[in-house]
């Protein structure tokens, strides 16, 4: 997993709350097998005006002008500014890989859903949590400042304005030693294989219906 | 001492070890795995040169990519057919079950894994698959992982969580006749909006949660996630152990006995302390039906589209309004004055047999209104369709004007040929409302499988309490 340490980056703005994993990726990409190649389809019915299907040549179809992505300032833009719930509903893992394919490497928002924070942090894309209050302010300056870059600090968990505003987050531990040293968190508890071993053997004796033949 | 709440008993009874802070080693005792979220997670074994760690606690089938017609054909879709393909060859390779499209046991694998009785009281569950909360209902702690996840717990049977806060949603009192899980659930949702879970493991609790069969108990569980939640459970009873006995999965003989045991200790303690609780009068749920494009939009059947100008804060206001010009509609009109296009009775969320029969009682010697262009029903598994089709349901459905599928995800998300068309409005039992979630510019409204008959009836929603 690719180390997340500092960034500092452009912004875009995505103003609306409970942004679906639906809306992130439509459900026709996820016949993929693979796990690049998202992001020319990362919010593919907001960014299109024509129909999306898999396999087709992306650049060719008609950008939709009113969307943010679309518009030239937020170009090249590696934050993601959000509102509440980011991230709900479906599963899928591609949601991030879309938005991480696209280019995106932190997401700032009120709050997240539960299955796309976990699945942020096992790709090297951090998603940050602010107050609403700040996440306004941050909205409103993005919106009043082209070019307007923020730089996000995980080591010292602060992200700070163009003007040196700077707000402290707060991030699980565990999970932030692993995106600060891009661990695989599998390597990391295969190391701890003897505890899995000791566990199934107590379980076994206490359920033995768990452990069929 | 205080109480410890089903999760908490759950959460502790699977600890392998604790890391530093609040996040523990879980061990996983089922995986349930399907074809869109696991290829990767496979290719990722094969690249580590890691072998799985347990395979006989995994069960695998494909369903989101499945044709509900004209199986002997095959899958049409090239990139379809090739994920369904993959799957297989993942599995089989090494040697986990697996339910091809022509086993009758095929289905969704939410429907499969209870119905097999590979889904037990006290387990832990995961599924690449948002819709695993399900499984809750049987009191196991079963929760939705990304496809990185999905590869960690082949390779190591654990997944890292970090505890969850225990909610508790009591729905006290009985629920009127005609009122399903569906329409407690999507009440429930509306209440608390679709975040009002979140960070937490609901817990589902009340008279009129342990009136419902397992069946129900699913469907509402189903949606806990729709509710923010990773998790929803509903703890053990006789009814859930009446269900999974003698499933083929189930425990048998000593193995049986000892289970019950420790099974029916699977409930809240009386002293357990919840995070949150929210108490849902039952008596006061009707019939409930999404007007818009986020779950917690729903309005009882006798209700109004509500007026955005009322939401009280700018954000929500500017969704609503949203809302309205995706789904079509104006702020005021009566909920029974809007029409339906299509009708879908099917998916995880209403696919099981309790469904269909309560669907064809509606339809029963009745027509689907002309303005109707397509009724359909897709039974959740292989086994749900034969068992209807010994009730006779399926000629009750197509002497109806209905379709009667084979099973599979269907139009719940329309990854297969099953969709909506730009604008078309659909009644139905699946779960999600969301923008295009069945099929670019469709419309979804919510209901139950009752609710969603007597809509393909009327030509528009309509209070099915009043249609005898």
């Amino acid at each position: 997993m690719e180390k997340f340490q500092r960034l500092t980056a452009k912004v875009a703005p995505l103003d609306r709350s409970n942004v679906d994993t639906d809306a992130i990726i439509p459900k026709q990409y996820l016949k993929s097998v693979k796990r690049t190649g998202f992001g020319p389809t990362l919010f593919d019915d907001w960014r299109y005006l024509d129909p999306g299907e898999p396999g087709m040549d992306h650049s060719q179809r008609r950008q939709n002008p009113d969307f943010v992505l679309n518009d030239a300032r937020y170009q090249g833009a590696q934050i993601l500014l959000a509102r509440k719930n980011f991230g709900c509903g479906s599963s899928r893992e591609h949601a991030v890989w879309a938005l991480t394919d696209y280019g995106f490497r932190a997401v700032i928002a009120p709050s997240y859903a539960d299955i796309f924070f976990s699945n942020s942090f096992k790709n090297g894309l951090l998603p940050l949590v602010l107050d609403e209050a700040i996440v306004d302010q941050l909205f409103n300056e993005v919106l009043a400042e082209p070019g307007y870059q923020l730089t996000v600090d995980l080591e010292a968990q602060t992200v700070e304005t163009p003007s040196g505003q700077s707000f402290s987050f707060e991030v699980d531990p565990f999970r932030r030693h692993c995106l600060l040293n891009g661990l695989d968190d599998i390597g990391l508890t295969l190391q701890h294989a003897d505890d899995i071993r000791a566990y199934e053997e107590k379980r076994r004796a206490e359920a033995p219906w768990l452990f069929p033949a | 001492m205080t109480g410890k709440t089903l999760y908490d008993k759950l959460w502790d009874a699977h600890v392998v070890r604790r890391e530093d802070d609040d996040t523990a080693l879980l061990y996983i005792d089922r995986h349930l795995v399907h074809e869109v979220t696991s290829p990767q997670a496979f290719e990722g074994l094969r690249l580590a040169g890691r072998q799985p760690w347990r395979t006989n606690t995994v069960l695998a089938v494909p369903d989101h990519n499945v044709p509900t017609t004209d199986r002997d054909k095959g899958i049409a879709d090239p990139v379809s057919r090739t994920q369904v393909e993959t799957l297989q060859q993942n599995v089989t390779s090494l040697g986990i079950t697996f339910f091809p499209m022509g086993d009758v046991r095929q289905g969704i694998v939410h429907v499969i894994g209870p119905e097999q009785g590979a889904t037990l009281p006290g387990m832990t569950v995961v599924c690449g698959d948002s819709h695993t909360s399900t499984h809750g209902a049987f009191g196991a702690l079963s929760v939705g992982i990304g496809t990185s996840e999905v590869e960690h717990v082949l390779a190591t049977q654990c997944l890292l969580q970090k505890k969850m806060k225990n909610m508790l949603v009591s729905v006290d009192g009985k629920v009127g006749p005609g009122v399903t899980a569906k329409d407690i659930v999507l009440a429930i949702i509306g209440e608390i909006g679709t975040a009002g879970g979140t960070g937490c493991a609901i817990e589902f609790g009340g008279e009129a949660i342990r009136d419902l069969s397992m069946e129900g108990r699913m469907t509402v569980c189903n949606m806990a996630i729709e509710a923010g939640a990773r998790a929803g459970m509903v703890a053990v009873d006789q009814t859930t152990i009446d269900y999974v006995k003698e499933r083929p999965y189930a425990p048998r003989g000593e193995h049986w006995e000892q289970a019950v045991a420790v099974w029916q200790e699977l409930k809240s303690d009386p002293d357990a302390k919840f995070d949150h609780v929210v108490h849902i009068d039952a008596a006061s749920i009707q019939p409930q039906v999404s007007w818009g494009t986020s779950p917690e939009m729903v309005a009882p059947i006798g209700g109004r589209v509500p007026d955005p100008a009322t939401a009280g804060d700018a954000v929500k206001t500017r969704g609503m309004e949203r809302a309205l010009e995706y789904m079509g509609l104006k702020a005021g009109m009566a909920v029974t004055d809007i029409p339906v296009d299509k009708v879908f009775i099917g998916s995880c969320t209403n696919g099981r047999l309790e469904d269909i029969r309560a669907a064809a009682e509606v339809v029963k010697g009745r027509r689907v209104a002309e303005s109707v262009k397509l009724a359909m029903v897709v039974p959740g598994s292989g086994l749900v369709k034969q068992q209807a089709e010994q009730e006779g349901l399926d000629k009750v459905f197509l002497e109806a004007g209905f379709e009667w599928r084979d099973p599979g995800c269907s139009m719940c998300l329309a990854m297969n040929a099953d969709r909506l068309e730009p604008g078309e409005r659909c009644a139905s039992t699946s779960n999600r409302n969301f923008e295009g979630r069945q099929g670019l510019g469709g419309r979804t409204h919510l209901v139950s499988p009752a609710m969603a008959a007597a809509a393909a009836v009327a030509g528009h929603f309509v209070d099915v309490r009043e249609m005898n």
